[in-house]
């Protein structure tokens, strides 16, 4: 037995064990030879998935893992948390059972995604050592023969090794143990070398005299891609990720993404899309060289500029797309498109802002306010009959007497989303005030039956 | 040439050609258009607009003006925001079609006016909106000059969360014009219900040009602002789809 998930340890299997035990104890077990080269081979292929998706920099990480350089690419996600939950759905959804853990150096996370994460775990930045303290020793990447001697020798977990003098343990174990113990806390610096797609295109430079300056960096990168915009062109291809990787002197990687909506081999496009993100860059030391990778290449197709002669052209947004995607996120530029519900909250998704266009819109039959609040506001109201609008109101500390209001508007819940919402009913209302503003309020509920909401005021949004 | 007009050529060079003939977007109303420099909302400047009255910082109003404004014109709309509270519903009911706008959620106001500048410069974009609490003047410049290059309609949306804030749309800009829109009571219908949204349409300030406040009634379904059919002896406006009424008080 060389691995087990969750299914086969609820079966009583265990790693380690002979395959004639394991299949005295599961009697439909299918036995498969273990190949570790087809096995390295499926992590290579999910690295390089993860590499297209999530950031520049990945690599594999020992014979089950993979190492991300998170650097630059969590905000595009939302947040350290969303991008390891995401990254996990997404393998989850391919079949594939994974943890995950964020932390400051890659010894760290190594330890904490296998001893730590359930199945996600984010560790505060600057954790410094604490944290490892109490992970069992195997955590620390050594050979099975150092861990299996130093248990033998009373240290279990991290923090044991850690309040013993390191002379002796480096006389014992080697220098491996000490640099290991170093690389987790941060003491001695790990670089990451990133995995590069076989035949993707690449266009690199290195510099005798290491360059710092953001003009100097600025007019090398707009050389690279000019390099690397004439290899596209022979394949007929356009980028839609491209990673900037800056080697430092001190070993260390800095690196850019970015991203199109649609294949680019433009050479000012590109360059201005990279020069954009030079101030994320610290050149520390210097840079000695720089590395222009083309991650994902799609082809190139020509575009028919015009339909027709009568057509009036108008002008494509796609640079535009990409200029504020890169610098707000992509998840934060969109298009609205109508939803077939008649809660208002949910008759609107978001699409790629160069999605085609639909054609579609909301139904005019009853107004609707210009703004929406994000949840609804309970308001105090002043009715005369159940049946009808409030005489007044109080929203937020003023109060405002109803001069004109035009509805119900009755919507009904959507069962077939969630339960509660079975008898679920909304009134709506727009009301006028007496000064003419004009407001979109609701009572849960349809005055009369209880088990339609609890029969009260809210506010919900604001008419023009 | 009479003297006045003389002294206007000698301003325009001292301002560097900036006031050559521009086009601009009519509103279709004389008493608007006529009062305006350019003979309608000009292209390629920035304008602002802020709501009025007791909701005047979240000024759902102004926002369905800038829609109009936007609706009237072809091509793409840049909608950047840092509030997430617009209901494209009520601007498809003015006429902005959801395929149109392309919104930017900025986290703050510094990166909404860097957004709306990159979509100025950019000139795909007929109409580019913003909405923010605060405009300097440094920012209005360059919004102004990013405009002048590609044409392009700016609009600021002035709004805010905190009363105090409110006093910004007090400070100077570079803005060509800066508009208040806000609510009036409709006319009173025959019978119970709400009638066409109303609004006092205030041009406080335009360069070159007079200050207007109209009355006036509120976009219609392809965007248009129209005169009062009980106020001016002009025909009505044309009826605007409206749902059918139902008991009210």
């Amino acid at each position: 037995m060389v691995a087990a998930d969750g299914l086969a340890r609820g079966q009583g299997l265990r790693v380690g064990m002979a395959a004639a035990r394991a299949t005295a104890a599961v009697a439909e077990l299918d036995v498969e030879e273990h190949d570790p080269a087809a096995d390295a081979e499926a992590l290579e292929r999910l690295a390089l998935w993860v590499l297209e998706r999530f950031s520049p920099i990945v690599a594999v990480d020992g014979t089950d893992g993979i190492v991300v350089d998170s650097k630059g690419a969590d905000h595009l996600h939302g947040g350290e948390a969303a991008m390891l939950k995401s990254l996990v759905g997404r393998f989850a959804v391919a079949g594939i059972s994974a943890r995950a853990a964020v932390a400051d150096t890659w010894g760290a996370a190594h330890a904490l995604a296998r001893h730590g994460a359930e199945p996600v775990f984010v560790a505060p930045p600057k954790h410094g050592a604490a944290i490892l303290k109490p992970l069992p020793v195997e955590a620390l990447r050594l050979s099975s023969e150092t861990s299996e001697a130093l248990r033998d020798l009373g240290f279990s977990t991290i923090g044991d090794l850690s309040n013993t003098p390191r002379a002796p343990l480096a006389l014992r174990f080697g220098e491996a143990l000490t640099r290991r113990i170093d690389q987790a806390v941060g003491r001695r610096s790990e670089p990451i070398e990133p995995l590069r797609p076989a035949e993707s295109i690449v266009a690199s430079r290195n510099f005798a005299e290491p360059i710092g300056a953001a003009e100097t960096i600025a007019r090398h990168l707009g050389k690279l891609v000019v390099t690397l915009c004439a290899e596209l062109e022979e394949k007929g291809l356009g980028v839609r990720r491209l990673d900037l990787l800056c080697r430092r002197v001190d070993d260390r990687i800095e690196a850019v993404r970015v991203s199109t909506a649609r294949p680019v081999r433009d050479v000012g496009r590109l360059t201005r899309l990279l020069c954009d993100r030079i101030e994320t860059i610290a050149p520390g030391f210097g840079i000695e060289k720089m590395t222009l990778v083309a991650t994902l290449a799609e082809p190139l197709a020509p575009t028919q500029k015009l339909a027709s002669l009568t057509d009036e052209i108008l002008p494509d947004v796609a640079s535009l797309v990409d200029v504020i995607a890169n610098r707000v996120g992509e998840e934060r530029l969109y298009r609205l498109a109508p939803v077939e519900s008649d809660v208002p909250e949910r008759s609107v998704r978001r699409i790629p802002p160069l999605a085609p266009e639909t054609g579609e819109s909301w139904r005019r039959d009853w107004p609707r306010p210009a703004r929406l609040l994000r949840r609804p506001e309970p308001i105090e109201t002043l009715a005369l009959l159940p049946d009808h609008p409030p005489a007044s109101f109080t929203w937020r500390g003023v109060r405002r007497r109803v001069r004109a209001a035009d509805g119900p508007e009755r919507i009904f819940g959507e069962w077939w989303k969630r339960d509660e919402e079975l008898s679920a009913v909304r009134d709506y209302f727009q009301v006028e005030a007496e000064d003419g503003e004009r407001f979109w309020i609701f009572r849960s509920g349809d005055g009369e039956a209880m088990e339609t909401g609890s029969q009260r005021w809210f506010l919900h949004g604001l008419f023009g | 040439m009479t003297a006045i007009e003389s002294l206007r050529a000698r301003i325009e060079r001292i301002e560097g050609g900036r006031r050559r003939a521009k086009s601009a977007l009519s509103f279709g109303l004389e008493a608007l258009d006529e009062r305006l420099p350019d003979k309608g909302l000009a292209r390629g400047v920035l304008h602002e607009i802020a709501g009025g009255g007791r909701t005047a910082g979240d000024g759902p109003a102004a926002a369905l003006f800038a829609a109009g404004i936007a609706a009237r014109t072809r091509g793409k709309v840049l909608w950047c925001l840092s509030r997430p509270d617009l209901f494209a519903p009520a601007l498809a009911q003015v006429g902005l079609l959801p395929d149109r706008v392309i919104y930017v959620e900025a986290r703050d106001e510094k990166t909404v006016l860097a957004c709306m500048e990159e979509g100025l410069a950019h000139g795909g974009p007929a109409v580019v909106v913003g909405e923010a609490a605060r405009l300097s003047m440094t920012a209005s410049r360059r919004l102004n000059l990013a405009a002048e290059k590609t044409g392009a309609i700016a609009l600021c949306l002035r709004r805010w969360s905190r009363p105090n804030d409110a006093a910004e749309f007090g400070r100077p800009t570079a803005a060509a014009t800066r508009w208040r829109i806000s609510a009036l009571p409709a006319a009173p219908l025959p019978v119970p219900g709400v009638g066409r949204a109303r609004w006092r349409v205030e041009l406080i300030r335009s360069r070159g040009g007079e200050t207007v406040n109209l009355e006036l009634e509120a976009c219609d379904a392809s965007g248009r602002l129209a005169f009062p059919s009980d106020l001016s002896d002009r025909s009505a406006a044309p009826p605007v789809e409206r749902p059918r009424r139902r008991a009210s008080a």
